[in-house]
């Protein structure tokens, strides 16, 4: 997902007994379904997983940005400029979101910001697919934000209340992002066949990795486990997977497009679609850094922080200056 | 042991670390609709109150959501100590004649 394979303790999950009387006490709270706060007690390895999970949401939301950002310039009306403009400037507001509540658990933006652009911290691998023409963009909108939806509405739940409480104002604003690039497939796939094909190409590129946003199987991870027990993952990978596509198999149907997989079958057993796993060794290059735009993607954030820097040191020493005559009166 | 702390949020990291460049955390508070108080909605950062304000209407209001916004510097927060919340509010458990519903007023009475 926005953040795929966070690693947790790797120990799997404690029993009560072995459990110390803190941590007990925490999981019971959590079992109740009351909020962890910043300022309560809580395992260093929760709040360290907690940093690795919503540090690369929040990385997400931001370098997600690019692949738009790309067609701002070139939207076809004026109109769908405005609304990318909107869509994308929503992204930066979930980046920000997502980065202050990683900061309650003190840790400081400055760090996070270079430890991504150090490659120690990750973002989700879809990012570093290139949108080559517009109905990349409805294709985005339409299933990239749809898959972002499935993880982030049950993590509204999450234990830790700055985490939950973020979640529940981005997920009022993504129903907005889906629909906007369902609107721009409608038209395409409406419009002149050449259209048509555009919408059919950018389905055929998008689907498989939009499929390996929610990560390789985990029912038998450790670390999914133990994020588990402490309801900061609430699904498996795959029971949303299986949701998205249950979700976006009609809407692809509606649109008249064909969704690239032979094997897609309605299953009257399971009440389900079987569908074909992603390319999962694709993945684990993409993750490593040998996606086709992740030099680029990296490249422009390491280009935004540097050329930044004097803008924010001058604004500092301005308020500072600003200040100190203040005072002097 | 005082009850109050300086500080919203631990600060786990900071001693090791050197003295960090980056703009100061502010609080950031909206009154949603006339009527209402002013409701605590998340954090930014900002190099003064201007700016903070300013960076709080993009990123918190893009929707209408408010009417007010207030903006105070995170350090300049108060808070209570969870570890000590039972002896601080333990006033407030312990009366229960301060409910209403304490006091039993037979039907005849009428509304009260
Ligand atoms: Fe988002
Ligand atoms: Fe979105
Ligand atoms: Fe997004």
């Amino acid at each position: 997902m926005y953040a795929q394979m966070v690693k947790s303790t790797g120990k799997g999950v404690k029993t009560r007994e072995e459990m110390s009387e803190d941590e007990r006490a925490f999981q019971d709270k959590i079992d109740a379904d009351t909020k962890i706060e910043p300022r309560d007690w809580m395992p260093e390895e929760y709040r360290k997983t907690l940093v690795r999970q919503i540090g690369q949401h929040a990385h997400s939301e931001i370098v997600g940005q690019l692949p738009e950002g790309n067609w701002i310039t070139r939207a076809p009306t004026l109109e769908r400029k405005m609304i990318l403009l909107a869509k994308v400037q929503d992204e930066a507001g979930h980046g920000l979101y997502l980065y202050c509540a990683a900061e309650t658990l003190g840790v400081s933006r400055d760090d996070l910001t270079e430890d991504l652009l150090s490659g120690k911290m990750k973002y989700s691998s879809i990012f570093n697919y290139p949108t080559l023409n517009w109905a990349d963009i409805g294709a985005v909108g339409w299933l990239v934000d749809g898959a972002a939806i499935m993880n982030q509405v049950p993590l509204q739940r999450t234990s830790y209340g700055p985490y939950s409480r973020a979640m529940i104002r981005i997920c009022k604003e993504e129903s907005f992002h889906q629909r906007q690039g369902y609107d721009i497939m409608m038209k395409m796939a409406q419009g002149s066949p050449e259209q048509k094909r555009m919408a059919q190409d950018a389905l055929d590129r998008f689907w498989y990795p939009s499929l390996m946003m929610f990560g390789p199987s985990d029912k038998d991870s450790v670390h999914s486990a133990q994020s588990m027990a402490w309801k900061i993952k609430i699904n498996t990978n795959d029971e949303l997977r299986q949701k998205f596509v249950d979700q976006t198999v009609p809407q692809a149907e509606y649109l008249g497009l064909s969704i690239p997989d032979p094997d897609l079958t309605w299953n009257e057993e399971t009440g389900h679609y079987d569908f074909t796993e992603p390319n999962w060794q694709e993945f684990f290059d993409v993750i490593k850094g040998n996606g086709p735009c992740n030099t680029e993607r990296m490249n422009d954030r390491t280009r935004a922080w540097e050329d930044g820097r004097w803008v924010r040191e001058g604004l500092m020493a301005h308020a500072r200056k600003k200040a100190a005559r203040t005072a002097a009166e | 042991m005082s009850s109050v702390s300086p500080s919203a949020y631990p600060d786990t990291e900071s001693e090791k670390k050197p003295e960090r460049k980056e703009w100061p955390l502010w609080e950031i508070f909206i009154r949603g609709q006339h009527g209402m108080s002013h409701r605590h909605v998340g954090s930014l950062h900002a190099p003064d109150a201007e700016m903070a304000i300013k960076n709080a209407r993009d990123v918190y209001t893009r929707r209408n959501e408010g009417v007010s916004i207030w903006a105070v510097e995170s350090r300049h927060i108060a808070a209570t100590v969870p570890s000590e919340k039972g002896p601080l509010f333990e006033p407030s458990e312990s009366k229960v004649y301060r409910h209403p519903t304490f006091f039993d007023i037979p039907d005849e009475v009428g509304q009260m």
